[in-house]
This record gives C-alpha cells, structure tokens and sequence, in this order.
C-alpha cells in the first residue's frame, strides 16, 4: 500500500517529514509512526483515529509542543529542529494556537485577561489595541457579557470559547484543537464548529483538529486516519 | 515583564494565609536579626566607651618589657642573667617631665603624670587595702573621665588640705568612712599619712568604686617615700583608635612600657571578635530557617499551578519567563517579609531600649542599643539572598516541566 498523501495547493504552513516518536529506553513504544503530513492555508483538517492512536502525540509535534524522535516538523518551510527552546515558544506565541479537550484557562484570571496573556507575552501591540482586540474577539463569540468573568464562573461551552479566543489572540495562521468538543453539548459542539469553519472561509487560516466523532470529521474539508500511530488515509 | 509581574503577585495574593507565613517567617528573621545586631553592637560599643573613658587610654609605667641589661652580659656575650632580684622600691620614670614634654610636641591629646600605690586604709580601727593614685588634678581633668565620676565635692578639693584624698564610694561605706572624716594610709614602707577625705567617687564600676583612692602626687610621693616619684604617665588621645600606634611610637621613643587601651584589653575585644562572629552565625541560621518557609512556599505553589505552567508554555511562554515567575513570586514575599522585619525590628529594638535593669553591682541601666542602617540592609540582603535562592530552585523545576505530560494527564 503507497504512502497516504496530501493534495497540493497554496503554501505549506507546517509539514511533517516521516517523522516517528517513540518513548522510553528499552522497550520503546512507539506513539507517532513515520508520519508525513502537510497543513496548508485555508485548510480545515480532521484527524480522526481510535483512542489511543496518537492522534494527541501527533498534534503536540505539529504544535512543536514535542520534538521527534526522527523526522522533520517544518513551520512555513524551515526545520524546527534548528530552533531552540525560546525560539520554539516564539514560533508557538505567534502562529500557532492550541486549543485542548479542557479549555486550560488560567483560573485566577478574567476571561479578558486570559484572552490577553499571550498577547502582552508577545507585546506587539499596545495595552488600548490589546484590550480592543480581546474585546473584539470576545464579541465575535458571542461573549461580550463574559469579559470579567473568571472561568469558574462560566458554563463549559463558554469556556471552551474564551478558550479558542485565546488560541486567536496573535493571528495564527494555524491553529490545534485536540478534541475541542469533547467536554461540550451537541449545541456547544455545534457552536465551536461553526466558528472554526467561519475561521478557515473567511480569513484564510488552517485547522487541525483531532476528534474521534465521525460526524464533526465529516465536516471538515479533508480527513486523515491514524491507527496505531500510522496514518492510514 | 509586567506580565510576569502580574501573575506572579495574582499567584501570591491568591494564597494570603500561606504568603503572609512566609512573609511572617523572612519578617522574623530579619526582625531578630536586627534587634540581635543592634544589641550585640551596641552593648560593645558601650562597653568600649565606658573602657575608653574611664581608663586613661595610653598608659607608660616605669616597666620595661625586657629586663635591662646587665654590664656583664655587654662584657661577656656568653653571660646570660637571670632571677635576679628587683629592688622594692619601684625605679620611677627617669626625667618625667621631659619625657612629657617631648611627647607634648607631637602628640593629638593630653599627657598627666601620676604615681601608682597601694596602701592600707584604716578608719575607725578597721583595715582595707587600696589603691592610691597620685594625680595633677589640672593635667588630670584632660586625660580621664575622674572629674565627672566625683560626688561631694571636685577634684580641685585635693588642694583644700594637706593631704587630701578621695574615696571610692563603695571603698568609703566599707569602712564607714565620709567626706571630712580623717583617715590614715599607711604604705609598705612604712609611712604613715593622716589624710582628710574631701570628696567621693563613684565611676559605676564596682571594682573601681571599692579599691581606689586619689591623692595628690606629692602626697603620693610621700607615702611611697621617694620624692620625685613618677612612676605612670597616662595619655588621652584624640583618635582613639589610634592608640595603639602612639603608644608603639611613645614606647620606641622613651624605652618605657606603654600600653594603650587595646593592648590592655586585648582578651576583651577579641573575645568580642568570638562574639561578632557567633552573632553572625545566628543571625544566618535565623534568615537560612526563615528561606526554608519561602522555598516551602514556592515550592507548594508551583505544585499546585504545574497546570498552569503546562498552559503558559503551550500559549508559547519560554522556560525563562516561567522561571521568573516563580522567582519573582519568592522576591516578592521576600521583599514584603523584609520591609515588615525592619518595622518588627525596630519596634523590638525600641521595647528593649526601653526595659530598665537594676543590678547591685551596677547602676540602674538601659540596655544599651545600636540604630545603624547598616544592620538593616545587612539582614536585608541576606534575606533577600535566601529568597531568591529559595525560589529559584523550585522556579528552574517549574520551568523544566514538560506541557505534553501534564497536558496528557488533565484531558
Ligand atoms: N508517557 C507515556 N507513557 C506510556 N505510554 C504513553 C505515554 N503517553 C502516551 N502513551 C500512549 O501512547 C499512545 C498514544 O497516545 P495519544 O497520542 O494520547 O493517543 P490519542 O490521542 O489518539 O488517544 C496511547 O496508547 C497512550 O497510552
Ligand atoms: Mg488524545
């Protein structure tokens, strides 16, 4: 059987080059298995697999979150293996946004402050067009009666969208949702899709995003399928 | 930056009780550490005042630190004398007031002679010894703290009568004696003196104030039977720390034993040297404990926040903004626990400034403490050492943790 492929088309934001991960010494299991992969603008990718296929393990090496074991991860066409530490966290601040099955806000802190973190971690923009753009994004969705409010004070769907702004706070052009569904109501999961389908239409961004419930992967423009750490389709 | 700061003080202020303990913990020690400081320096300090000025603080005897030379071992370099026996009568400094004069030419302070003795007091059929010090009550008064220290009249009293001495105050009510009563001094050679006693003294040192009398010189010189007799200069310097050196000068320059205040209480102030370094000692274990509740802090706090850092370093934050975080967190409780142990410190420091000690053997005192700044910023910046060393090891643990297995584990 050949090799699953991507289609072509516009530039290549992050690819994979046959890369393996593989953990412990010894006896190592193998969690990504000689994957390639290409995440082009505009794309909306679903990666669906049973659990505990490496579906996770292969997002957190698109999001540079992890290192290979062997292979190549390229953002925008340059090898992240080259980069250290720092120069990784920068890579993740200003084009990428993760965004997980719990929604990791931080708890002491607003869901405009949070929104705000990785944009004063950035510091591109002043405090005024920060705060305008928290607000904005908040707004767009549909939470502009949140914006003080702690997570603790939120409902799971609410959260789960202060989360996703906060994954757009820099703009990214790609963005890693690992089951962003999974903890919500058919009407919250509904919500989020219509967002990210709304994101990669109208301004041009990638989604990756790892689910395990056929119906939202069917939403996406193209699928892939891992299976023991194997990409299969 | 101020992101950093920001969620560093968030983390703080969301734990209050544990951060006011550590606060609490660094604010004690540097409080203790302040007052312990202030008390140690200050009760030296005192203590050397009081040495300084109650004692001339160079004296130059009739001694010499080797035993002259005899003829014979000039003559004969095989010849080595030694036991010999010392005349009784004490030799005197030869020429006393050249010698003084000269040392007058060079010398920052004041020069008096005066005349060592002991003699027997006896009053109302009762015997003590003491020591009578033949003195220049004018060259006297710049070289000692004698005036002040008189009760019942002055110094000058000594020239009221023939004779003339004053008493010890403890050394007076021992043989019941009071100013105008006549007593006698009789000396080892065997005069016998009948003195008027004209005033009392009273230096707060009980050994002083119970053994010593003041005489004349001439009546001094009387009871020793040897005219002319001066057998001590003593010399008051204006730099007192300087002491040492003129008296090394004084001692090449005329042969004569003089021995400044340090060389006399050389066991003294290197037994404060054991006690500065003890305080030290202490004050650092008190500030080391007080690091030990700053590290516990920091470290239960990057305990309980390993989501968070999982989180920070996802959104893209580096290992170093996470560290610093953490360490600034440390800095802050350090801070605040430091500025509160100066309040602490000053407040125990004014309390025990305050408490007054009665003792028979001395009069009723304060205890005698030491303000300096110094002490302030020394207990800070050990503290503040012991902050920072105390979080940045959990910080740098904190840093290294790896998002993917927390991230894993909380999904
Ligand atoms: N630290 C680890 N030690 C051992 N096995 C692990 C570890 N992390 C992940 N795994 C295993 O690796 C496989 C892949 O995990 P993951 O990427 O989370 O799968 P998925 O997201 O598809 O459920 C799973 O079988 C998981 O149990
Ligand atoms: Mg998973």
């Amino acid at each position: 059987m050949a090799a699953p492929t991507d289609p072509p088309g516009p530039r290549p934001l992050i690819e994979l080059r046959r890369v393996t991960k593989t953990i412990g010494d010894g006896v190592a299991t193998t969690l990504v298995a000689d994957i390639d992969l290409v995440v082009r603008s505009g794309e909306f990718v679903a990666v669906t697999g049973p659990s505990g296929s490496g579906k996770s393990s292969l997002l957190y090496l698109l999001g540079l979150l992890d290192v290979p074991t062997s292979g190549e991860v390229l953002v925008e066409g340059r090898p992240a293996s080259r980069l250290d530490e720092a120069a990784r966290a920068h890579l993740r601040l200003s084009l990428l946004g993760f965004v997980f099955q719990f929604h990791f806000l931080l708890p002491e802190f607003s869901a405009l402050s949070n929104i705000m973190l990785p944009m004063r971690a950035l510091g591109r923009l002043d405090d005024a067009a920060m705060r305008r753009r928290a607000l904005e994004l908040l707004a767009s969705l549909g939470l502009e009666d949140h914006a003080h409010k702690l997570p603790g004070q939120m409902s799971g769907g609410q959260r789960q969208r202060v989360a996703i702004a906060r994954a757009l706070a820099n703009e990214p052009l790609v963005i890693l949702a690992d089951e962003p569904t999974g903890n919500l109501d058919t009407h919250a999961s509904e919500q989020v899709l219509a967002i990210f389908r709304h994101l990669v239409d109208e301004t041009g961004r990638a989604i990756v995003m790892v689910t395990h419930d056929l119906d939202l992967a069917a939403r996406a423009d193209r699928q892939i399928r891992i299976v023991d750490g194997r990409r299969v389709t | 930056m101020r992101l950093v700061l920001d969620i560093a003080v968030t983390h703080v202020l969301a734990r209050v009780r544990q951060t006011l303990v550590g606060m609490l913990g660094v604010a004690m020690g540097v409080g203790f550490s302040v007052m312990m400081a202030a008390l140690m320096e200050g009760s030296q300090r005192d203590f050397v005042t009081q040495l300084v000025d109650s004692l001339p603080h160079i004296t130059i005897n009739d001694e010499r630190r080797d035993p002259p030379r005899q003829p014979a071992e000039d003559a004969y370099a095989a010849v080595q004398f030694s036991g010999l026996r010392t005349p009784v009568t004490r030799p005197g400094i030869r020429n006393p007031y050249a010698i003084m004069a000269s040392i007058e030419t060079w010398l920052d302070g004041a020069v008096a002679p005066s005349v060592a003795s002991r003699a027997v007091i006896r009053y109302a059929g009762r015997d003590t010894a003491a020591n009578v010090t033949g003195i220049d009550p004018r060259r006297e008064v710049h070289v000692s703290k004698l005036a002040g220290h008189i009760r019942q009249g002055s110094l000058d009293s000594l020239y009221k009568s023939s004779n003339a001495v004053i008493l010890g105050d403890r050394l007076a009510a021992k043989i019941g004696a009071r100013v105008g009563n006549t007593i006698a001094l009789a000396s080892g050679t065997g005069q016998i003196l009948t003195c008027t006693v004209v005033a009392l003294l009273h230096t707060g040192i009980s050994q002083t104030d119970e053994t010593q009398a003041y005489t004349l010189i001439k009546t001094a010189q009387i009871l020793a039977g040897q005219t002319a007799l001066v057998n001590a200069i003593r010399i008051r310097v204006v730099d007192i720390l300087a002491a040492r050196g003129v008296a090394t000068r004084i001692e090449a320059q005329t042969g004569y034993k003089s021995v400044s205040w340090q060389e006399a209480n050389e066991d003294l102030l290197s037994a404060f040297q054991i006690r500065n370094f003890i305080m030290y000692t202490v004050v650092g274990a008190i500030l080391l404990v007080a690091s030990f509740g700053t590290y516990n802090i920091i470290s239960t706090i990057t305990h309980e926040k390993t989501r968070d850092i999982a989180i920070l370093k996802s959104l893209g934050f580096t290992e170093s903004t996470v560290r610093s975080i953490f360490f600034i967190e440390a800095v802050i409780i350090g801070l605040a626990g430091t500025v509160l142990g100066w309040l602490l410190g000053y407040i125990l420091c004014l309390a025990l400034g305050s408490v007054e000690f009665k003792s028979p053997f001395m009069d009723a005192t304060t205890l005698p403490l030491y303000y300096t700044p110094v002490h302030y910023l020394m207990a800070a910046a050990v503290a503040m050492t012991a902050s920072g060393i105390a979080g940045y090891l959990p910080a740098r643990k904190a840093a290294s943790v790896h998002p993917v297995e927390i991230i894993r584990g909380a999904s």
